[in-house]
């Protein structure tokens, strides 16, 4: 059972891309503690051999044929970017 | 004193499929187009929108793997790899993880000195291709660039990556390999495999070890190599570079490293420690794939003779030698020309006219075989006028230059041209009599003992009828006049 | 024009009979609008030119004799996560705010195609996560049966749309309870079809193996003739099935005459509001008086329901949230460089339960913990099908309450994430196995608060489900019980 840190708090934001206030990480640090300690319940159910479940229905073998169709226009693609430039989407540079 | 190192290296290449629209929309997958006009709201990644899967991709992909010898997945899905980066409009790329399409294949790689060796591949998946980005300011480096701009049209444009074994030992053989593998594609038009345009790229993983030692060394991966000279070239620095630094007691540190071409070295790029948890899990908007034995051999049927096998044939179908048998499948647009070409004739004339007149005459021009004025047709029908004696095999190379030069049939220039080959008898019988009755002394000297004279005498009639007379015919009707 | 308590069957026959103007209906409800919205806060945005240019259609259509879609001249509301093309999508989110898509849900086309009038899109939790309606970053919704208690969510606005009486139908989306709570909390009927049976294309995601469109309605004959025209096959949904949709109003007759009902003994233990309890107990007598039969089943992992839905959704929401990041839409925070943007944008975008999700779902799927976690929610995803195959083995249907309570007061579970999660306890098991669930209303509390009663099939077994509803409302009145606005 782990323990939900302010540095684990810390880490997950990260990955999610989240900028948490210090107030924020120790709130969910908390709340995400007991969400797990819930959670950690399954480990009581043996799941040994049984398969996973990632699709509701068991379809199979589902694809269209290779055929092109119409793109959006471009005005359409860029009218509702907060930067356009250039017909693409502009973004501050990448290097911190 | 130095020990001796083994290098290590395993090649990662991402090659793009050659489908008309993208893995998971209709868009095109055309190449040059303006940024941002070959997409929609699924390859754009638009809240709500949903993939479905382009059955030519799932064709080719397979093609590829059957190709490579691979073991193909009863069952195989699609995952998500989630990493956030301004090339994929969804956060995450749509890729195989844990039950990848194949799984244990090989290349063999023939080394210069005619030694094969075979290299394993560990595995091909499919997976979508990522956007382009542009960088603004400050000469376009993404270093120090003021701001970046991002076009999606190579977005979901569907890619094969191709895995292979760390079972490469020197820098040549991972270029062979991949030579090796251009090759394989291509023939099976499973990509047109164009490096410029980016549909083939190649990063590798790269270590050195004792020589002897059977645990790997720590690897370094190297990106950024876009030609297959650069992963020549980038692997023996970085091999070197890694010698160097183990002989001096330092350590190999794992990390990602940028091939500089221009300033030909390594260099390390910086990357987050957690860059590296995609938390991959099962693509639910896609269904499993469930690959039926009817569905890979309908794919096994279409796969073609890939070139080594090609190579072989083409030695005891048509008694080629190897020099010629692998010049002609180089690609398979050559091989297929000449397969044409020799269709019921002699197929060393054709090798020659086509290796040494046509490809010679392209090669200057800067034409491909698919340019080609002339067509295999055409020059079946040359090599069979000159082996049935209707041409000589000297006007044959005026008569080719015109074909090439105007695009004709060779009846067409033959025509034309009045160049047909005397071979009637009465005709060639005139000419014979006409030059005989002109030269009285050469007969005397022949008719005296002289052979050589023949010769003369065969030269003139050529002469006269302007190289049209069958030489064969003269050779004979000579004799008989001239021979009591 | 006095139109509220119409069904959407009685307005189409008028506006086919020529006895109503789609456009006059279509003023009515925009007025209603206007007076109900500033006190129930259910539209996020109204519709105006879009619905009256859709309805002169359908008038128009009408005078030159053309034939008139199933829904012709039919008021509907949709909830704000069904892309509309050119019209603000915002999921109920800062991150969204004013987003207009550039193409509609395939459901959305299908609605037009049928003649339906559109009127707006409704409030909702945030990207559908919540209970109550609460987590809508603009406002919460208010009950019309009392404004001081919440309507339930996520689907909050279109089930109190169609409870006020504005429109007829609504479309919601459920991926754990999110239309059937709702329903009940509002008294009226909420139908979560089968996984795959209604497109997803155009629905923005919550968590993909589990969302599912439906319908809200007041009468089950409504929510069949809206479920013909949203229902089938869409060949932009991989995981949309190909299975023929049949035409669910007539299959309507039938009713509970030898039916064998399942009860899941675990559905009724403790935790069970008394009046609610009470209400199922009253209406199983009406049941059984109508010819059903009852049997005990059991459903032994029902108590790690909602940890397995807790770590599947959100490790899926994790996911499918990772794109609002700034660059082609909606919210940019300010970064000087590209991931400060991301992070300052998704700070400022998303609201606390979003964000408290997308943190549990990140957690479960990261390095070490992918198969503690996610992995071990997959396996007991299985279990918990398996144990709805056995027990619909036993039975034709399954019927269990909705909700837990009825609906609690604004502001009463905000500080308690698990609490509020447990509202779905009745409703995600059946998301999770992929089946058909709908919720009918079944009485009122002692203070006047709507109850509903859950009704679970097999997969596919939608025109069951609606039959026995539409035979249950046939012994009471509940659904024709409105509030006083
Ligand atoms: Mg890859
Ligand atoms: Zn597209």
């Amino acid at each position: 059972m782990p323990e939900i840190t302010r540095e684990t708090v810390q880490k997950i934001a990260r990955l999610a891309n989240l900028n948490l206030t210090g107030v924020e990480q120790d709130t969910y640090a908390g709340q995400l503690e007991k969400i797990l300690e819930y959670v950690h319940k399954l480990n009581q159910l043996d799941t040994t051999g049984v398969p996973q479940t990632s699709h509701a229905l068991p379809l199979q073998d589902v694809w269209r044929e290779d055929v092109v169709t119409p793109s959006l226009d471009r005005d359409e693609v860029l009218a509702e970017a907060p930067d356009p430039s250039g017909g693409c989407f502009r973004v501050p540079r990448i290097i911190e | 004193m130095s020990i001796d190192y083994e290098i290590v290296v395993g090649l990662e290449v991402h090659v793009e499929l050659a489908t008309r629209s993208k893995i998971f929309c209709g868009c095109s997958t055309q190449f040059g187009a303006e940024p941002n006009t070959q997409v929609c709201p699924v390859c754009l990644g638009l809240p709500g929108t949903l993939p479905v899967l382009n059955r030519e991709v799932l064709n080719l992909a397979i093609r590829a793997a059957l190709a490579l010898n691979c073991e193909l997945a009863e069952h195989t899905k699609f995952d998500r790899k989630n990493y956030f980066y301004l090339d994929s409009p969804k956060a995450y790329q749509i890729s195989q993880f844990d039950m990848p399409l194949a799984k244990n294949g090989y290349l063999d790689i023939t080394s210069p000195n005619g030694a094969v060796r075979r290299i394993g591949i560990t595995r091909v998946h499919m997976e979508e291709d990522a956007g382009k980005l542009l960088h603004a300011g400050q000469g376009g480096q993404i270093g120090n660039a003021t701001s970046s701009l991002a076009d999606y049209n190579r977005t979901g444009v569907p890619l094969i990556e191709i895995v292979s074994e760390p079972d490469l030992r020197t820098p040549e053989e991972a270029y062979l390999y991949l030579t090796g593998l251009k090759e394989i594609l291509e023939f099976s038009k499973i990509s047109d495999c164009n490096m410029e345009e980016g549909s083939l790229r190649c990063d590798a993983n790269i270590s050195v070890r004792p020589l002897g030692q059977a645990a790997l060394g720590t690897k370094a991966e190297l990106k950024n190599m876009n030609s297959f000279k650069n992963v020549r070239a980038g692997v023996e620095y970085e091999a070197k570079r890694q010698i160097r630094l183990l002989n001096e007691g330092g350590r190999v540190v794992q990390e990602t490293r940028a091939w500089d071409a221009e300033k030909g070295v390594t260099r390390s790029m910086r990357s987050k420690e957690e860059a590296h948890d995609y938390r991959y899990f099962p693509e639910p908007d896609l269904p499993m794939i469930l690959l039926t034995a009817d569905m890979v051999e309908t794919v096994r049927e279409t796969l073609p003779e890939l070139p080594q096998a090609k190579r072989v044939r083409f030695q005891t179908q048509y008694g080629l030698n190897e020099y010629d048998a692998g010049v002609l499948t180089a690609t398979s647009e050559l091989a297929e020309y000449f397969e044409a070409a020799a269709m019921g004739t002699n197929p060393k004339a054709v090798c020659n006219w086509l290796t040494v007149e046509l490809l010679g005459r392209l090669n200057v021009e800067g034409k491909t075989i698919a340019e080609s004025p002339v067509k295999p047709g055409q020059l079946n029908a040359l090599v069979k006028l000159i082996e049935s004696g209707e041409l000589s095999g000297k006007l044959g190379k005026q008569v080719f230059a015109e074909m090439a030069e105007k695009g004709e049939a060779p009846q067409v220039v033959v025509k034309r041209l009045g160049l047909a080959q005397i071979s009637d008898v009465d005709s060639l019988k005139k000419i014979v009599m006409d030059v005989l009755a002109a030269n009285p002394g050469p007969v005397a000297e022949y008719r005296g003992g002289k052979a050589a004279t023949l010769g003369f005498l065969v030269g003139q009639i050529m002469k006269v009828s302007r190289g049209q007379a069958n030489p064969q015919k003269v050779n004979q009707l000579l004799r008989e006049e001239l021979e009591p | 024009m006095e139109y509220s308590t119409l069904s959407a069957v009685d307005i189409r026959e008028r506006v086919v009979r020529g006895e109503l103007k789609a456009e006059d209906l279509c003023r009515a409800v925009l007025d209603r609008i206007r007076a109900l919205n500033p006190q129930l806060k259910i539209f996020l945005a109204v519709d105006e030119a879009g619905s009256l240019a859709a309805a002169r259609e359908v008038d128009r259509k009408r005078a030159a004799g053309e034939v008139l879609g199933p829904l012709a001249g039919v008021p509907i509301t949709l909830k704000d996560n069904l892309c509309t093309k050119n019209f603000s999508t915002t999921c109920a989110s800062k991150i969204l705010d004013g987003w207009k898509p550039p193409y509609n849900a395939t459901v959305v086309e299908r609605l037009k195609a049928a003649g339906a009038v559109l009127m707006g899109k409704a409030n909702m939790d945030e990207f559908a996560m919540g209970s109550s309606c609460e987590n809508s970053a603009f406002h919460p919704t208010f009950n019309p049966w009392n404004p001081a208690y919440v309507v339930g969510g996520s689907s909050g606005g279109s089930a109190a749309a169609v409870a006020a009486g504005i429109t007829p139908l609504a479309l919601g989306s459920d991926t754990g309870g999110s239309i059937r709570q709702p329903a009940a909390l509002c008294g009226v009927m909420g139908f979560k079809p089968t996984y795959g049976r209604v497109s997803r294309y155009g629905l923005m995601a919550f968590a993909s193996s589990l969302d599912q469109i439906g319908p809200f309605a007041y009468s089950a004959e409504d929510a069949a003739l809206l479920m013909s025209v949203i229902s089938g096959h869409d060949e932009r949904d991989s995981t949309s099935a190909e299975i023929d949709v049949p035409d669910y109003r007539a299959q309507l007759s039938g009713g509970l005459k030898g039916l064998k009902v399942g009860l899941p003994k675990e559905y009724y233990g403790e935790g069970l509001d008394p009046e609610v309890r009470a209400a199922l107990e009253t209406a199983k007598q009406v049941w059984r008086a109508a010819g059903a039969e009852f049997v005990e089943v059991s459903l032994p992992h029902t108590e790690y329901c909602l940890a397995a839905y807790y770590l599947v959704a959100t490790a899926e929401a994790s996911s499918n949230l990772a794109r609002y990041d700034g660059v082609q839409y909606g919210l940019r925070g300010e970064g000087g460089h590209l991931l400060a943007m991301y992070g300052a944008t998704r700070a400022q975008g998303f609201g606390p339960e979003v964000k408290r999700r997308i943190m549990l779902g990140t957690y479960a799927l990261s390095a070490g913990y992918y198969d503690a976690y996610y992995k071990k929610a997959l396996q007991v995803r299985t279990l918990i099908q398996r144990d709805f195959n056995a027990a619909l083995k036993q039975c034709d249907l399954i019927l269990t309450p909705t909700s837990p309570t009825p609906a609690f007061k604004l502001g009463e579970r905000m500080d308690d994430p698990l609490t509020m999660y447990l509202s779905d306890i009745y409703t995600i098991s059946v998301n999770l196995a992929g089946l058909p669930g709908l919720s009918v209303p079944c009485g009122f509390t002692s203070q006047g608060l709507p109850m509903g009663l859950q009704i679970i099939g097999p997969a596919f077994a939608e025109a069951k489900l609606l039959q026995a509803a539409h035979a249950y409302q046939a012994q009471t009145g509940w659904h024709k019980r409105r509030p006083v606005l």
